[in-house]
């Protein structure tokens, strides 16, 4: 609100309402509104601000460098006179960055890792977790009741009582007999020395948690740690990393682990340290639909299947959309709001409810349709191959419909009565009309509609996945995919649910579903060019 | 001159917003250290989902006040919340503390993000399951909090007896004339958590156990594999079980009377008993000559093995979970059968404890990381079997276990 009061310092402008508007002088010519855009800006600088801060606190560099670039921009944008396309192209080229070529670049750069299960993270990250994992509780060994001491040099050292003796120790010195103040179990106090508190150690947490104190001179008999401040127990590390050599070693034998460029580390005989650690693998994601036996068997079915279900589901429901729009287009017909209303109805419900209404309506022995439509019969609409296709398209037609229904309604009242009726006049047949006026005519508009509509279905995954989750099954296929997957619905089950997830796989796949509908879109666009110059 | 005022009120904008943002920045560290007596002396991040959120509300509480800390709940999807911790733990932005079930444990473990847990002498005041299940390759990740299994639910309106055998029991559904003899849920893609009891007591365990732990060794392949095969056909070829009852089906049935028994967890006991049924609980009788044993989830809590508060986070889920207070509260608000024993002892609640008798004597669900790909091959391929899809039920059988250790070599 300090802007506010900014604001109110050059009190004269609001009193010159009348000044001529050949004045081009900024210092005089402050209106209302640059009051109400540099509110606008300072609110979003203290955003920015705020996201630089919180950039740099957990060091994301890349975030912080879009952001210092988004900043500047826009106050140059915003404060320059010169710049005015730029006042209303930088919005939106600010979301399509952030939402869509931020997300496209970042997709591209998975396709060529092996991110998934098993290599989540940075090495620096599978180390600790390696380390961390292979450091284990000596067995045989008691629980130290454990305080935790810090001296004059603001060290921390930890404290426990064993057999009656307190002692005290640190990584360097180990421990050593002291005389402190026990009540039995636990140092309450000792000279030189501060317990700290549940709160004092609430802010050195890591310091805590990452320290060692060799309960011996023998390093074989492990140290103490603690990782709750209360109990410290005795661990050794069964495995070793050396910075220098980038190597692992087993210490009680002796093997050797090193890094490979699958992201594991590996001893000579092929034994892997999990987790491993996310690495670039090439083109490997991509050619592995054509090579891995397990995905290139089914997937010329698949793609098929894909194609048709796409080609079936744009033909459906743009026939029966554009039949009730010449319908209800009709001026005799009587009601036509009321029933337009209706018909849009299947369109105002979300698609993911509608299609687990439906799965449930067409279940083979309690669904509404066998049950009280036919009567109690037995038609296995969603587990037979062929009925399941059938009964997607049939579901995505009642779902599509209206939208064809909408924008054919549309185009055929912008027709222009004059053409109809001078083709009436000349003698034409209702079907005539029909085929040389009105669906030229309404092909020109609607045909860009038409192939988004088909790039929509090709990748239409939660009808797929709502209603029959792609099955039936192929039985015995090493996949989990069926006769209704398509190629979008495989990736899913291909990449997580076919064993462990690979997101790299998935990216990589995706990448090419998108090659194929922008190829299919372009050669789309190309022939309704030709469709314009009628 | 031309341009100077809106510059230089830019300028000052953003002065007077960078000073605020900074002064806002440093009040929490300059505070800390010297925390005062009411500040809390720390804070933690913990998720939860949807499922269990009510379980932990009051016992959060009580955390927070004994140890005077900050505790942030993060209510997430339970269909989302193991792959967000998954990826959100490597970029620092996950909790300290998750909640959930121990068969994540193996996807967790095998991506580095859940830290080792050391429960020192407490872990023997668990049951023995409970702690098997939190133990993966010979160290333990998380506490756990309650254990559940699924069990033969009878209507005692219907049946005051059951015998020891699954064909008996059928047979015994048969004569009352009742609808469904037994009701077993099922679905298009099959479900082999509720079809477990009867495989096991086939002798055909999903993987080798061994010394309270599996190993990756796939146990239900051989004749034992087969004659459940075999045992699934003749189910399905005798109407008993069918793709087409799904969880919801059963549940509706069983309310409406339709059939004497329903082999079903804790969950929908509950509802029946809500209702105001005359429900018993009973352990599974053996189709295969040996235990029905069912599987056992367990509840529990993890800690991030990037923690931000390490020595909070093991304070909260080793040292305050594991107490019998903080038991108590969970089994008030949850009512899911404790895994501390001093606690389960004090439960009264009938059906409770007769879940738990049989979750004690189940086996944990496997956690190993390819579980996704064996749940889905499993299940379907006893939908196949059973619905007739596939006449030669040992070979669907076999294909199915190479598909499964197929899609675990081949990761």
């Amino acid at each position: 609100m300090s802007v506010g009061q900014q604001a109110g310092s050059p009190p004269h402008s609001k009193k010159r309402p009348s000044r001529p508007l050949g004045d081009a002088s900024a210092a005089r010519n402050i209106s209302k509104g640059f009051f109400v855009k540099l509110a606008v800006m300072a609110g979003f600088n203290a955003g920015g601000v705020y996201g630089l801060l919180s950039a740099w606190a957990v060091g994301t560099w890349g975030l912080f460098a879009g952001l210092v670039v988004a900043v500047i921009v826009a106050n140059w944008v915003y404060f320059s006179r010169r710049a005015i396309p730029g006042k209303y192209l930088y919005p939106g080229l600010l979301f399509l960055f952030t939402y869509q070529l931020f997300t496209m670049a970042y997709t591209g750069y998975v396709a060529f890792t092996n991110y998934g299960d098993g290599h989540n993270s940075t090495k620096e990250d599978a180390i600790s977790a390696i380390l961390s994992y292979n450091e284990k509780r000596v067995e045989g060994t008691a629980g130290y009741p454990l305080t935790v001491l810090e001296d004059s040099d603001g060290d921390i050292h930890f404290g426990i009582v064993d057999n009656g003796e307190p002692r005290v120790g640190d990584s360097e010195e180990g421990f050593t007999n002291v005389d402190a103040t026990t009540d039995g179990t636990r140092i309450t106090a000792l000279d030189g020395y501060t317990v700290l508190g549940f709160g004092d150690i609430a802010a050195r947490q890591d310091e805590v948690v990452n320290l060692r104190v060799p309960i011996s001179d023998d390093p074989n008999d492990g140290s103490l740690r603690t990782t709750d401040a209360t109990n410290a127990y005795v661990y050794r590390s069964l495995l070793e990393y050396d910075e220098s050599s980038d190597r692992m070693t087993n210490l009680e034998t002796g093997v050797e682990y090193a890094p490979n460029d699958r992201g594991n580390f590996v001893s000579p005989d092929g034994e892997e340290l999990t987790p491993g650690w996310r690495v670039g693998v090439g083109f490997e994601n991509f050619t592995k639909m054509f090579t891995d036996s397990r995905i290139s068997g089914p997937f010329f079915q698949i793609l098929v299947w894909t194609f048709a279900f796409a080609f079936l589901s744009v033909a459906t429901t743009f026939a029966l959309g554009l039949a009730l729009a010449l319908v209800f287009n009709d001026p005799r017909v009587r009601g036509r709001k009321i029933y337009r209303s209706l018909l849009i109805l299947p369109y105002a419900f979300p698609g993911f409810l509608s299609a687990l209404v439906w799965r449930g309506m067409l279940n083979e022995r309690f669904g509404f349709i066998n049950e009280v439509i036919l009567g109690g019969a037995a038609v296995p609409w969603l587990t037979d191959p062929w009925l399941a296709k059938f009964s997607i398209i049939m579901v995505n037609l009642w779902l599509g419909f209206p939208y064809m229904f909408l924008i054919c309604t549309g185009t055929l009242q912008s027709i222009p009565g004059d053409v109809l009726e001078s083709a009436k006049v000349d003698g034409a047949s209702p079907w005539r009309v029909l085929r040389s006026i009105i669906l030229p005519l309404l092909m020109v508009s609607t045909a860009p509609l038409l192939i988004s509509s088909f790039a929509f279905n090709f990748n239409n995954f939660a009808l797929i996945y709502m209603l029959t989750g792609g099955g039936p099954n192929f039985s015995g296929s090493p996949l989990m995919i069926g006769s209704t997957d398509i190629l979008i619905s495989m990736v899913y089950s291909v990449a997580f649910e076919s064993g462990v997830k690979q997101y790299g796989l998935a990216s990589a796949v995706s990448i090419l579903i998108f090659i194929f509908v922008g190829v299919i879109s372009w050669l789309g666009f190309r022939k309704t060019k030709q469709l314009e110059e009628l | 001159m031309q341009r100077s005022i809106p510059a230089v009120a830019a300028v000052l904008g953003m002065a007077l917003v960078l000073s605020s943002c900074s002064g806002e920045s440093d009040s929490p560290e300059t505070s800390d250290p010297t925390a005062s007596e009411a500040a809390p002396s720390g804070s933690m991040v913990i998720w939860v989902d949807e499922t269990r959120i009510n379980d932990f509300t009051d016992v959060i509480e009580t955390f927070k006040t004994e140890r005077n800390v900050n505790v942030e709940v993060v209510q997430k999807a339970s269909g989302d919340i193991r792959t967000e911790f998954i990826q959100q733990v490597p970029t620092g932005e996950g909790p300290d503390v998750i909640v959930g079930a121990h068969d994540w444990l193996g996807e967790l473990v095998s991506n580095g993000v859940v830290a080792p847990v050391e429960l020192g002498d407490k872990a023997a005041e668990f049951t023995e399951i409970s702690t098997q299940a939190f133990t993966y390759e010979g160290t333990t990740y998380g506490v756990p909090y309650s254990i559940e299994s699924i069990a033969l639910v009878r209507n005692d309106e219907l049946v005051s007896e059951t015998p020891a055998t699954f064909d008996e029991l059928i047979e015994q559904g048969e004569d009352l004339d009742a609808k469904y003899p037994v009701l077993l849920q099922q679905g298009a893609e099959g479900d082999a958590y509720h079809m477990y009891p009867l495989q096991t007591s086939f002798g055909a365990p999903v993987f080798a156990y061994e010394n309270g732990a599996y190993t990756a060794e796939i146990g239900m392949g051989g004749d034992a594999g087969h004659a459940f095969a075999e045992y699934l056909k003749k189910l399905g070829d005798d109407g008993i079980i069918d793709s087409n009852i799904g969880g919801d089906q059963a549940k509706e049935a069983f309310l409406a009377g339709e059939s004497p028994y329903m082999i079903t967890g804790p969950w929908y006991a509950s509802e029946f008993a809500a209702e105001g049924m005359d429900i018993s609980i009973h352990e599974i009788p053996s189709a295969g000559g040996e235990p029905a044993q069912p599987f056992t989830g367990v509840q529990g809590a993890y800690i991030s093995a990037k923690a931000a508060n390490p020595v909070l986070a093991n304070d909260f889920v080793v040292n305050f979970l594991s107490t019998e207070e903080a038991a108590d509260a969970l089994y008030a608000a949850g009512g899911r059968q404790p895994a501390l024993t001093a606690s389960a002892e004090k439960v009264d609640n009938e059906l409770t404890v007769a879940f738990g008798e049989v979750a004690a004597k189940g086996v944990p669900m496997p956690s190993l990381p390819e579980m996704g790909a064996v749940w889905g091959f499993w299940g379907a391929t006893q939908v196949a079997i059973f619905s007739g899809q596939e006449k030669d039920a040992p070979a669907a059988w076999d294909s199915m276990i190479s598909n499964i250790e197929e899609a675990m070599s081949g990761s």
